[in-house]
């Protein structure tokens, strides 16, 4: 199995960076699909950054709209001020360790990873030395920030604003919710990145994985502060 | 998004499959999903057509009952409207060009051996077929297909008691968006990143054929707009099913509240028109870069004004996300801000009139051969001079006011956005055939088909403008209490006839498609004389597009007689040849 992946590396980088020189072959094969994966990534941060553009101009708009009282025949607000929940702070400040543990397991598999880039067979590398405990401690993490968003919800509903009550409480949960889908997503991907390392992927293919979930997670953790600040001062 | 996965499984190059349903169904090489994409858009665009067949029998007959169908009732009449445009622009425009053509050609013609994220790229595909057969599966749930127009306005789109159809029917159309969402931007990613990345040595980005910087351009205006439909699309869904009002205002119906309040139909619009603007681009840019190859090719010559042409596709992509407010002149919005959307709209005339000068320029005194690839796309130049040019005329809200909602927009964008757009794909179709499927198409039938297509559709979408300026409206299965319209009548039956006569003409291409593949004649590997690098290869290329060796690229896209040289065309890949300049 090893050697099989090595050759088809080898004949990919060649392919792939045709002319460029490099001085090993599995070095440069790494160093080509991290590019490739960032590259990617950088796209794909686009794409959700203009989704989270369009629902902050949709609630910039939808909070200054008046509506009519059918009974009194004025222009009424139906915006009702949200008071956030305190439990949002303890939720932000797991993410925010989270990101730090994850930039740990990042760098380290990084590290692993170019070690093995310079060792001829990199699948000799023993499978806890990748970061996976970095990865698992964010995992938990992710989990328990969901399950705290989770609490907020429940807690908004008990002091009844449910997604229908007003325009403001619609947008909390629509938003916390994008946000929670799309942290969903990277939790995923953290759980590949360790299935990666149970199945005993090569280092660099753990080390990309990881790299690029990394900084999904540094940006869902950017566009989380972004929402609650947004959602505390465009109140 | 498990971005992570696609990412670290996609620079391995996969071995050529061996299983049927690893080498047709789940394929991960770009060129079978090329070709899944295209026969997606076959079937769709066939559906479509005949939903547009039902709409003009429809308006000359309206008693008529049909076999199967029975009597068409106005509410089905808008059924109709809506899933022809919703079919045509998303499942067509949208899929053939840029998930078709562009997944087949763009790694071939940049020297790549695949996509960037084959696993990404097969998923796009997949999601894209999901989509569709959930707007299909809108036509057999209680109530029937939705009636609010592809534009899906709110408060229509939002509320299931406004209509037949605006049940089940209506979450099925908005789930199908959504999906169709998702696709496009997973397809935007690859085309981007591939684009970037993937380039074989010397390929700088301005030696790309046109082709690649059209694909290129369309990826990223799909990126940015998919996005935001996607998020009106989720505020849609939430204001249908989940009481919220993002859209809805205080409406009755019947006399009774429907417990919404305070939304903003307009709210949609913008956001619908944000993403519907760059949407017309996204369908059109593949067809003007792939003319610009044909004309080129064709005519012997090199483009004309080759980096003009590059930014004159950058300049119309930019300004396309300056200009939806253009499609809401009649919403009561202020003068002012209708001001500024007009400039900008009618500033988009300028890079439009550079292409087209170009376009003219390449063909201008060339050696000019006249295959059916070149006559699609000296009829795309056609409809894209008579469809644009009624563009300004809507831009300025003061004639948009009379012509707004009349059959003047139908028929300006069927012929700029639809036909135009459609002769692109039919150019496509002829001209890489050979290399897809290893025969030539054959020349006689596809001289018929293209004849036939260009007056028929000329003759349908043309006398449309009239209508337009006569003053009736579009959306309506009747108005025969107007007694102004009666005189129109005889034009709406040429119309018909016109429409009768080029369906009958889309037979051809299709017989002589499935014909060709058995029955063509054999095609060489560079059967057209062509400079890229797709013409290098083997016909149909192989699995990993090069047969093993990687191309280097030593020249521009478009080194046709080149002074001095041996042959007429100097390929892409021809090391230190003698250059003119």
């Amino acid at each position: 199995m090893a050697s099989i992946t090595t050759t088809a590396s080898v004949d990919t980088a060649q392919v792939l960076l045709a002319g460029k020189q490099r001085p090993s072959p599995e070095s440069l094969e790494y160093t080509a699909r991290l590019r490739r994966a960032r590259l990617g990534l950088i796209v794909a941060i686009t794409a959700v950054v203009m989704i989270f553009v369009s629902y902050s101009s949709a609630y910039v708009v939808r909070k200054g709209l008046p509506s009519l009282d059918p009974r009194t025949g004025t222009l009424v607000h139906d915006w009702l001020p949200l008071q956030l929940p305190n439990f949002l702070l303890i939720n932000t400040l797991v993410l925010l360790i989270s990101t730090v543990t994850i930039e740990l397991a990042r760098r380290q598999s990084a590290r692993e990873a170019a070690a093995a880039a310079g060792v001829s067979v990199p699948l000799s590398s023993p499978a806890h030395a990748d970061g996976m405990p970095w990865l698992a401690l964010t995992t938990i993490l992710g989990v328990s920030f969901l399950a705290g968003q989770w609490l907020v919800w429940l807690e908004l509903a008990a002091s009844g604003f449910y997604v229908s009550t007003s325009p403001s409480s619609s947008f909390f949960y629509l938003l916390t919710g994008m946000h929670g889908i799309h942290l969903l997503g990277g939790i995923l991907a953290l759980l590949a990145a360790g299935a990666a390392s149970l199945l005993r992927k090569s280092a660099e293919s753990r080390a990309v994985m990881v790299d690029v979930t990394a900084w999904y997670w540094h940006f869902m953790t950017f566009l989380w502060v972004y929402i609650l600040c947004f959602l505390e001062f465009a109140r | 998004m498990a971005t992570g996965e696609f990412a670290a499984r996609a620079v391995h190059a996969h071995a050529a499959p061996t299983s049927w349903i690893r080498k047709y169904v789940f394929s991960l090489d770009h060129k079978v999903i090329g070709i899944q994409y295209f026969f997606l858009a076959l079937t769709a665009v066939f559906v479509g057509m005949f939903l547009s067949l039902l709409m003009r029998i429809h308006l000359i007959w309206p008693a008529a009952s049909l076999p199967l169908l029975g009597d068409i009732k106005p509410e089905t009449y808008l059924t109709l409207l809506t899933m022809h445009g919703t079919i045509m622009v998303f499942f067509v425009l949208t899929t053939a060009p840029q998930g078709g053509f562009g997944n087949y050609f763009l790694p071939i013609q940049i020297g790549a051996p695949d996509m960037a994220f084959p696993v990404l790229n097969m998923l796009s595909f997949w999601v894209t077929a999901l989509a569709f057969f959930v707007m299909i599966a809108a036509f057999f749930v209680v109530g029937g297909a939705p009636l609010h127009g592809w534009t899906g306005y709110p408060p229509l789109s939002a509320l299931p008691a406004a209509g037949p159809g605006e049940g089940l029917g209506a979450d099925l159309w908005v789930i199908s968006i959504a999906l169709f969402c998702l696709g496009a931007l997973m397809s935007a990613l690859n085309f981007i990143t591939t684009t970037l990345d993937m380039r074989a040595k010397g390929m700088t980005l301005m030696r790309m054929p046109l082709t690649c910087w059209a694909w290129f351009i369309t990826a990223i205006l799909g990126l940015l707009a998919f996005g935001v439909l996607l998020s009106a699309g989720i505020l849609l869904l939430l204001d249908r099913n989940a009481g919220t009002s993002f859209f809805v205002p205080l409406v009755t119906i019947n006399g009774q509240l429907t417990g919404h309040k305070g939304g903003s139909p307009l709210l949609w619009q913008h956001l619908f028109w944000f993403f519907g603007h760059p949407e017309v681009y996204i369908a059109i840019l593949p067809a003007m870069g792939l003319c610009s190859q044909l004309l080129s090719v064709f005519s012997r010559k090199p483009i004309f004004g080759y980096k003009a042409m590059v930014y004159a596709m950058l300049s119309i992509g930019f300004l396309g996300f300056m200009v939806w407010g253009h499609h809401m002149f009649m919403s009561g919005m202020s003068p002012y801000t209708a001001f500024a959307f007009s400039v900008m709209t009618m500033a988009i005339g300028v890079p439009s009139a550079i292409k087209t000068f170009n376009w003219l320029g390449t063909i201008w005194r060339g050696r000019i051969r006249f295959t059916s690839p070149m006559l699609f796309a000296l009829g795309f130049v056609s409809l894209f001079i008579s469809g644009g040019i009624s563009g300004p005329f809507l831009a300025q809200p003061v004639l948009d006011i009379q012509l707004h909602d009349t059959y003047f927009v139908v028929g300006h964008f069927h012929l700029i956005m639809g036909v135009a757009s459609i002769f692109g794909i039919f150019a496509a179709t002829y001209y890489w055939f050979p290399k897809m499927f290893g025969r030539m198409m054959n020349e006689g039938m596809a001289r018929w088909h293209f004849f036939i297509t260009l007056i028929g559709t000329y003759a349908i979408f043309m006398p449309m403008h009239y209508l337009g300026m006569a003053g009736h409206l579009r959306r309506y299965s009747q108005l025969t209490e107007l007694n102004y319209l009666h005189g129109l009548v005889p034009l709406q039956q040429f119309m018909t006839y016109a429409a009768f006569v080029t369906i009958a003409g889309q037979f051809i291409f299709l017989f002589n498609l499935f014909w060709s593949m058995k029955f063509g004649k054999k095609a060489a590997d560079n059967p057209w004389e062509a400079t890229t690098l797709e013409w290098t290869t083997a016909t149909p290329p192989p699995h990993d597009n090069f047969g093993g060796h990687i191309p280097v690229v030593y020249n521009g896209p478009y080194e046709y007689s080149v002074p001095g040289a041996p042959r007429d065309f100097i390929m892409q890949t021809d090391p230190a040849t003698v250059k003119a300049h």
